[in-house]
């Protein structure tokens, strides 16, 4: 075992280093980057200009085809230039969804000038995207999704409403699913959509979340019309297409969220519990050696994934456990460094809060964590069902015309 | 990036699956387990003549010079199956022993005789309870002869050569190694949690034995002992927490209740689920554990902390969530669960428990911090 670079990957990994060491500051583990803060117009202003300048360097789409700017490198090279940028204190986040799940649905389905109009500046970070899937009638269960879509000549008419759409107030475009069709069971009766979010009949509310911002709304769609032409993929196939969607969330890199150890050991050394640094308490020390076995181990678990794809291999299911264990980690890093602070562990004002609040805002952030992606009991369901092997739950609604399924008053 | 056995090691693996699942059934497992013998002396010698117990051995005291690569598969093999041999006693403690602390002339005397399987070596550091302590070693070594107690001693009734955490005549740590065929030695069998892998307690009076490594050394001797001990029983570890979740899956296919098979509810599928996540999180620890030892990286001993934390707890998830899977079943002398219950709480002791190791593990953090 090594975990050398080969000659390429070192050039390459020299070339990321050198680009980021000219073009962005380091991150301080004393003054984190806060995540609660509302993302304001110059923070978008912000993130565009990175991922420009990230496009011109050539490190915006790595593993894509050279036509659309990429590289196309192995996804390895995605692991090694995020290695690298995760030193960096950079604006990320606003454009994942887009160049992580939209785009690439977008080059599975739509058509080539479609993909000319779109992909450059999705890339270059000119355009932003959003993922309408969730509707208030289903997130686990996405495809009881109720929002219509009728044909209308060469359009369709979209009534409906979406729900925790993140960044759907600042965003350009949009991947919406549908329900074309109530009168077959849920799966076969969806057709899938991009759209501009600035249709007439698009309307945005941001909702606030337990951390006071907002990153996510409600969409409401009234007469919204959209030409056949957006369409992706066959009418009623949506599913497969979302499927397309869904499956790409999963490849993308996921950064170690904080606080996490490196945090917690700053935080203990800070603290005192009874009279000396609480680092030097037993109870203490165990936490932190259990959290750090769980941040290694996603880490050497990410490795033995990325050595299957440099051996041209077919990675196993192992990462599939990445998200689960990340949101529950930060939610009782979090908690357990408040715990640490005692009564002060109350206090936000970052004047005050030990690491600028980083731990206070990980407290508030983390549930979001386990439920958006997959909460934690769909991605256990997964992991029994696809990876073991277990029988499927009970679907009672599999069979059924859509518009003869069950539903509840919420 | 190559994190992950290679290709021949990988049949290596393969080829001792196959020699295991003939030689090393549930039912070899329990002749020990439930006979007079302390080991399957006929496992012992297949394995020695696989070359297996020498893997990590230079070819030129009598191993296989595989590496420690080659030795952590063999330790997961044998896991996966509960193997009873004094294997943990034998290769991954007194072999490594000597190799770590011995000079050329032990090695060349010593080591040919663990790879054969001719001798069996084992290490005792316990003095009842506690986990390993710096100047807690009691017994003494004075013009060449050794007193004092030690129990539990691993395989302690049917080793020959046991190395000692002791100390010397002017009290200075050290290891100690003694031969236990010799006079001065009193053997008693103690009664355990899982008799397929037996403890002694062993008196020493006046018993012929050397030192191994410089006076004075003998604790950091014995810690990086454990710390390669560690990862290789990982391995082991790692190997029976995979069986027992293989095993709890296939009952949960096969066993029915309320009209379905019981793997279809979501208590059992999320509780197999989460042994599955502490599996693969043991699994990379493990691997990373392997390339530290491998490669004498200086990280060995943070690497080594997380592999058997990981694999520690993994290991008991694992054993006791298999038995509650197989209900009434599961509690039984019959089926095999207990097998993986018992050794899964053996390993997790037997070179000092979690807490022992989490300690470790962070006291790195702290120095690697600081530097
Ligand atoms: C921060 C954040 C950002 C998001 N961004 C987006 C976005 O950009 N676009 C988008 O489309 N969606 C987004 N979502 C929505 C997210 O995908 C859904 O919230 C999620 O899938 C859960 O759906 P739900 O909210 O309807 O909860 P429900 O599905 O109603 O779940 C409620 C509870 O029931 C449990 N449950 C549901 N079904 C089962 C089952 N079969 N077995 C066991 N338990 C079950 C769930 O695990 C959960 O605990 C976001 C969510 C969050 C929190």
């Amino acid at each position: 075992m090594d975990f050398d670079d080969t000659n390429e990957e070192a050039a390459f990994r020299a070339e990321a280093r050198a680009f980021l060491a000219a073009n962005a500051t380091l991150k301080s583990v004393a003054k984190p980057v806060s995540r609660g803060r509302h993302i304001r117009a110059e923070e978008i202003t912000r993130a565009k200009e990175w991922q420009a300048k990230k496009y011109a360097a050539g490190f915006a789409g790595i593993t894509w085809p050279k036509r659309w700017g990429g590289r196309e490198l192995a996804p390895i090279y995605n692991v090694i230039y995020a290695q690298e940028e995760e030193l960096y204190a950079v604006p990320r986040g606003v454009f994942e969804i887009g160049l992580g799940m939209c785009i690439p649905t977008m080059m599975a389905y739509a058509t080539p000038e479609q993909l000319e109009r779109f992909v450059g500046p999705a890339l270059r970070g000119e355009e932003i995207w959003c993922q309408l899937f969730s509707e208030p009638a289903g997130g686990s269960d996405v495809a009881a999704l109720r929002t219509r879509a009728e044909r209308d000549g060469d359009d369709w008419i979209i009534n409906g409403q979406k729900i925790w759409t993140s960044g759907a107030h600042y965003c350009d475009y949009g991947i919406i699913v549908t329900r074309s069709d109530p009168n077959v069971p849920k799966h076969a009766g969806l057709t899938f959509f991009f759209l501009d979010m600035k249709s007439p009949g698009v309307e945005c509310r941001p909702i606030k979340q337990i951390s006071g911002t907002s990153h996510f709304n409600e969409v409401f769609f009234t007469d919204v019309r959209v030409p056949d032409a957006q369409r992706l993929g066959a009418v009623g196939a949506g599913w497969k297409v979302s499927i397309t969607t869904l499956m790409n969330e999963r490849l993308a890199v996921g950064e170690v969220p904080r606080p996490d150890v490196e945090d917690l050991l700053a935080l203990t050394r800070m603290i005192d519990v009874d009279g000396e640094p609480a680092i030097r308490n037993v109870a203490v020390r165990e936490k932190i050696a259990d959290w750090h076995c769980r941040t290694q181990g996603l880490k050497f678990t990410r490795f033995r994934t990325m050595t299957a794809l440099s051996r041209g291999q077919t990675p196993g299911p192992e990462n599939s456990i990445a998200k689960v264990v990340n949101a529950s980690k930060l939610q009782d890093i979090a908690s357990y460094g408040l715990d640490l602070m005692g009564a002060a562990g109350m206090v936000m004002d970052p004047e005050l809060a030990p690491l600028h609040a980083l731990f206070q805002e990980g407290l508030l952030f983390s549930p979001g964590l386990r439920i958006a992606g997959g909460t934690d009991e769909i991605l256990r369901n997964i992991i029994a069902e696809r990876v073991l092997n277990l029988p499927a739950d009970i679907r009672v609604d599999k069979d059924k015309a859509f518009n003869q399924v069950a539903h509840g008053k919420r | 990036m190559n994190f992950d056995f290679s290709d021949d090691l990988n049949q290596l693996r393969d080829q001792a699956r196959r020699y295991l699942a003939e030689h090393c059934t549930s039912k070899h497992v329990r002749s020990v387990l439930e006979g007079e013998k302390s080991y399957d002396g006929a496992l012992w010698q297949g394995m020695a003549d696989m070359g297996w117990l020498g893997a990590a051995i230079p070819e030129e005291y009598g191993g296989a010079g595989l590496g420690h690569e080659g030795l952590c598969i063999i330790a997961e093999e044998l896991g996966r199956v509960a193997a009873p041999v004094p294997f943990t006693s034998s290769i991954c403690l007194a072999a490594e022993a000597v190799m770590l602390a011995g000079n050329s002339e032990q090695k060349r005397r010593l080591l040919t005789g663990f790879a054969a399987g001719m001798h069996i070596g084992t290490l005792a550091w316990a003095e009842g309870s506690g986990n390993p302590r710096e100047s807690s070693f009691t017994p003494r070594l004075v013009g060449g002869k050794l007193t004092g107690t030690k129990w539990p001693v691993p395989d302690g009734g049917s080793a020959d050569l046991c190395v000692v955490a002791a100390q010397d005549e002017a009290g200075r740590p050290i290891l100690a190694l003694a031969d236990l065929r010799a006079g001065g030695v009193t053997r008693t069998a103690l009664e355990t949690i899982d008799p397929a892998r037996p403890q002694a307690r062993i008196d020493f009076a006046g018993t012929p034995a050397e030192q191994l490594g410089a006076a004075g050394e003998g604790w950091a001797l014995l810690q990086s002992v454990l710390d390669r001990a560690a990862v290789l029983i990982a391995f082991e570890q790692l190997g029976g927490a995979t069986t027992c979740l293989e095993m709890a899956t296939a009952y949960a296919q096969e066993r029915y209740a309320f009209g379905r098979p019981i793997g279809g509810y979501q208590a059992i599928k999320h509780k197999l689920a989460d042994v599955y996540i502490a599996n693969e999180l043991a699994r990379s620890n493990a691997y990373y554990g392997a390339w530290a030892l491998q490669t004498g990286a200086a990280e060995l001993t943070l690497a080594a902390s997380s592999a058997r934390v990981s694999a520690t707890e993994a290991y008991h998830l694992a054993s006791k969530e298999n038995i509650q899977t197989h209900g009434g079943m599961g509690f039984t002398w019959a089926a095999d669960c207990h097998l993986y219950y018992r050794r899964s709480k053996l390993l997790g002791l037997t070179i000092g428990s979690a807490g022992y190791w989490k300690n470790r593990l962070v006291t790195e953090l702290e120095t690697r911090n600081a530097a």
